[in-house]
């Protein structure tokens, strides 16, 4: 039996309400979005906050809707088996799409929201233990702690970015809407991060992200997502890598990007491999040549350390195998690329 | 302490309990609905799933503080509702259930129920594909799936074994 800590609840309607009850406490609140990350992490004491501001009564925070300019409103609180399900999603996105499904369970899709993925908290396999588990180990640097457990003598936490959704929206250039007790602001998702396992995120938690906006997409763009994980369900991205292909009316591919996770403590963007894309035909030889070659600069270029479960080893080797897999299932329109 | 008004199982349920409680905390402690199981307690299980509007939910990371405007449906309220509705008998999922013989030890199995009664409301003739999809929140310790995937299809089917 896990208990969460003792704290008080706060359920705003609006953006603002929330906003004014984060801060309106001299200790620590959260926010509370679906639960799935931050109650099980309450549960196991690496967060004891004072209050917890639940946002399922913030009518804004909600829905997924096509703006006039032709690009994509999700509201922060839409759920990731909302953003799996949706139709018009699926085929501008199918990256986000995709990755959306394979998060976890059909429970923790119903609840758990894309706002939350993006948000998710570092993983590590020293870190998401019960106080009692890391307590025998003297804890770690990243709680409680001050030693790192994946590098002996580290002096900079490396747990991992674990979110399947956030390579997908760094492909897709998204942008994300935050409010806080100035105002609101927008950002791209790529700013979005920082190098250090112990907050991954250049924004503050007392933050709130409201919606994620998607750039209206070229006229023939692909896409895919695939995840290496133990099982077919629940588990967290052993590795995960997202695609975006853009192809002109020749069928030639003039823009592309990838994006990995589960592996430092920021999603990783591989910019050389991507251009290696661009100017191939999928269906064509050049296009096949290249899915080798990058699949051998993202086996350089991405390095799973042992800091999530999982042998580091073997994920390092998937890594080629999942890029080249996800690859042509975006040339071909297919996906989500995983084992089962 | 504060005071939570739940909708479980049709009723309106008034119950004082500390005010960082899961749902399911509430309702095995509280209410005495024991019917939703404590099992791992983080997410990983699915025993204590329960239909919030008719959407498998897992109550051991749902705070009773945000569940007040669902409808609540835990393995208890299914046979009173069957018979309300006119029915005879078990809940049609739970006689299929039983007769399968889908279950070991019976931990994982209110879970499971509640997952194949949502997927069925939704989809009243599912794959074996989508079975298994529906039910992967869900671990059976003893490792009885093809019997629980049976029952599935029998309740799809409403026959009578």
């Amino acid at each position: 039996m896990l208990r969460l800590p003792k704290f008080e609840v706060k359920n705003p309607s609006t953006v603002e309400e929330a906003i004014a009850m984060m801060h309106a406490i001299d200790g620590e609140a959260r926010f509370l979005a679906g639960g799935t990350d931050l109650n099980p992490n309450m549960k196991h004491r690496l967060f004891t906050p004072e209050r917890v501001v639940a946002l399922g009564g913030i009518e804004e925070m909600f829905g997924i809707t096509q703006q006039e300019d032709g690009s994509m409103r999700i509201g922060a609180m839409a759920t990731l088996a909302n953003v799996a399900s949706h139709a018009e999603l699926g085929l501008a996105y199918p990256a986000l799409s995709q990755a959306a499904l394979l998060v976890s369970g059909p429970q923790l899709r119903n609840m758990g929201t894309l706002g939350g993925n993006v948000m998710l908290d570092t993983r590590c396999q020293w870190y998401n233990q019960t106080y009692f588990w890391r307590s025998a180990l003297g804890f770690c640097m990243k709680k409680d702690g001050t030693k790192c457990h994946v590098i002996e003598g580290g002096s900079k936490c490396v747990a991992a970015a674990s979110n399947d959704t956030a390579p997908a929206l760094m492909t897709l250039g998204a942008e994300l809407e935050f409010a806080n007790a100035t105002g609101r602001t927008r950002m791209p998702i790529a700013d979005l991060w920082q190098a250090d396992g112990i907050w991954n995120k250049k924004v503050a938690h007392t933050e709130l992200l409201v919606a994620i906006h998607l750039p209206k997409p070229s006229a023939d763009q692909r896409g895919a997502y695939g995840k290496l994980r133990d099982r077919g369900s629940i588990d967290f991205p052993l590795f995960g890598i997202a695609i975006r292909l853009d192809l002109d009316a020749q069928g030639t591919i003039f823009d592309a990007a990838l994006c990995a996770v589960a592996l430092q403590a920021r999603p990783w963007p591989l910019k050389k491999a991507a251009a290696l894309l661009c100017g191939t035909k999928p269906g064509e030889e050049s296009f096949t040549e290249a899915v080798e070659q990058v699949a051998a600069l993202a086996a350089k270029q991405c390095r799973p350390m042992p800091n999530i479960p999982g042998d580091h080893e073997y994920r390092h080797a998937m890594v080629s195998v999942y890029t080249k897999r996800a690859l042509l299932a975006a040339a071909n329109g297919d996906g989500p690329v995983h084992h089962v | 302490m504060r005071v939570f008004r739940l909708q479980v199982n049709g009723d309106t349920v008034e119950v004082a309990a500390p005010e960082h409680w899961t749902l399911l905390e509430v309702l095995r402690y509280k209410i005495g609905l024991t019917g939703s199981k404590q099992g791992c307690d983080k997410g990983d299980c699915g025993a204590c799933t329960v239909l919030l509007d008719g959407v498998p939910t897992l109550a051991c990371l749902s705070l009773a503080a945000t569940v007040e405007t669902s409808a609540i449906t835990t393995i208890e309220g299914l046979l009173p509702a069957h018979r309300a509705n006119g029915g005879e008998g078990a809940d049609p999922v739970q006689d299929a259930f039983d007769r399968c013989g889908a279950l070991q030890c019976g931990f994982c199995q209110p879970g499971m129920i509640l997952s194949a009664k949502a997927l069925l409301a939704k989809n009243p003739n599912p794959t074996s594909q989508e079975i298994k999809q529906s039910l992967s929140g869900n671990l059976c310790r003893c490792t009885g799936y093809t019997q629980i995937y049976e029952a599935v299809v029998l309740a799809a089917k409403g026959e009578q074994v």
